[in-house]
């Protein structure tokens, strides 16, 4: 009979970091992880956006002195430009890995189960949050790539006709002057806060984050921060679409 | 009280096979669900039909032969037993009721409701041991095991490997199984000395047969023992520490 260490052996010639990736397990650890850079990526992303909520500093609103800024970042001790793209790098590389492995996962579940059950499913511990995410996921990305084309490549005809780069409390106007476009922002919001529903919770297991003393807050923490993000970001489309912010 | 039994049935593997539908009548509520595909198959049997074809064995829970989908949940709707547990009293009479087989990759089907679990033999057999010298029996209380290390080993080693938790799984997972058995040995001293190897091996058996787990939490509901997915999360921790471990150990 063939040794069941064999599979391991073979595995041990490459580095271990690459070995773990290749497992399941080790792939939900890079989502989890991953996860959480991004969670923290959107949350700066929000706080920083709330810049729209203040007044004009010298007769130039807060936000575009703020989005300067970060092209400044550290500086002088960096040139230019070259923190933020240390940080614009890593999460891009985040996103990649973060999806490269739900994609294989994805793959892994299907071969799992060639023939789907015949009858009915009851479902009794699954939600449609964590039974969506990788809808939920391909909806955000796509959400992304639309984000990206309105406020930061400014490409007709996502961003407004009078989109001009550095100029982003007006962009921020007039992108969210249009009903279509802030609907899509809410919606996205909500679907990326069912992700946080799930995904929030499910990076403890992931990583083995596992206490009797702390198990039960996962779920609260997983609902906060789902909420936070969802309304947190949703107030400013809605806010500019009805007035509140000019 | 009588039911309507809509039941999988499959001659084997490369056939293709479809629901039969099945008026069963004048049964108790006392019964089992096993003894109604009982009182079916001797019916079929006395037509010169061929009978349902389903696993069973201990018929109290835990041998962990039994299982079938029932209504669309492994081991039926009453959560933390088995198929044989399950008693008709948990049905309205009248009612259809649909049964299926445990459907993975890694249960490859057999024959009506019954499919071959090996798979999980080769899981066990990864890992799923502790190496000792046999020989007379050690010492009671030789090895000091820590009250609450032994009760959660306890709760771990109540897996029968009924393969519930598998069927349940959106994904057919089988980390509850694995996680259970590596956890089991893994919490005792006795565990200790091959945890990382036994982590490693089991964890890389076991996905070569099934999905992976995306932390629904069905496994948990199905599972007749009621072990708690808490044990996956141990698994993960341990997964990785035995990724770093392992390759410390020249010797391997």
């Amino acid at each position: 009979m063939e040794s069941p260490v064999s599979t391991t052996t073979e595995q041990r010639r490459v580095p271990w970091p690459l070995a773990f990736y290749r497992s399941a397990v080790g792939k939900k650890w890079v989502m989890a992880l991953t996860g959480i850079g991004i969670i923290f990526f959107v949350l700066a992303h929000m706080v920083g956006n709330w810049k729209i909520f203040l007044p004009d500093v010298a007769g130039v609103p807060d936000i575009d002195i703020y989005a300067e800024a970060l092209r400044e970042l550290l500086v002088p001790f960096l040139p230019a430009h070259v923190a933020l793209w240390i940080l614009r790098t890593g999460l891009i590389v985040a996103f990649l890995l973060h999806i490269h492995a739900a994609y294989a996962l994805t793959l892994m579940n299907s071969r799992a189960r060639p023939e789907p059950y015949q009858g009915p499913r009851t479902y009794v511990a699954a939600n449609y949050a964590s039974r969506t995410m990788r809808w939920s996921g391909v909806i955000f990305a796509a959400f992304l790539l639309f984000h990206l084309a309105d406020l930061t490549w400014g490409i007709q005809p996502m961003a407004p006709e009078t989109w001009a780069r550095g100029e982003v409390y007006a962009n921020f106007i007039a992108t969210f002057s249009r009903a279509p476009v802030t609907a899509f922002y809410v919606i996205a919001m909500v679907v990326l806060g069912l992700h946080l529903y799930h995904g929030a919770w499910s990076m403890f297991q992931s990583l083995g984050i596992n206490h009797p003393r702390f198990n039960a807050v996962r779920r609260s923490f997983a609902i906060g921060l789902a909420v936070l993000v969802t309304v947190g970001n949703a107030i400013m489309p809605l806010a500019v679409y009805f007035g509140f912010v000019e | 009280m009588n039911v309507t039994l809509q039941i999988w049935r499959q001659e084997g593997p490369d056939v293709p096979g479809s629901f039969k539908t099945y008026e069963v009548a004048g049964i108790s509520e006392e019964m089992s669900f096993l003894e109604v595909l009982d009182v079916l198959n001797e019916r079929l049997v006395t037509q010169g039909e061929e009978p349902v074809a389903f696993d069973h064995d201990c018929r109290e829970g835990i041998c962990g032969s039994c299982g079938v989908m029932i209504d669309g949940q492994a081991h039926g709707p009453q959560l933390g037993t088995a198929t044989c547990q399950l008693h008709m009293r948990k049905f309205e009479s009248g009612s259809t009721i649909t049964v299926e087989p445990w459907r993975a990759a890694g249960f490859p089907l057999v024959k009506d409701l019954v499919v071959d679990r090996s798979s999980f033999d080769r899981i066990i057999e990864a890992g799923g041991y502790i190496t000792v010298d046999t020989g007379s029996a050690p010492d009671a209380n030789l090895t000091p095991v820590p009250k609450p290390a032994a009760d959660i080993a306890f709760d771990a080693a109540a897996c029968i490997g009924c393969g519930a938790c598998v069927a349940a799984c959106p994904n057919s997972a089988a980390n509850l199984f694995t996680a259970a058995k590596i956890s089991h040995l893994n919490l005792l001293p006795q565990g200790q000395a091959e945890r990382w190897a036994r982590t490693e091996n089991m964890v890389e058996v076991m996905e070569e047969y099934f999905g992976s787990c995306t932390n629904h939490g069905e496994c948990e509901k199905a599972c007749p023992k009621s072990i708690s997915i808490d044990f996956i999360a141990i698994m993960n921790a341990d997964y990785l520490k035995a990724k770093v471990k392992n390759r410390r150990l020249v010797a391997q």
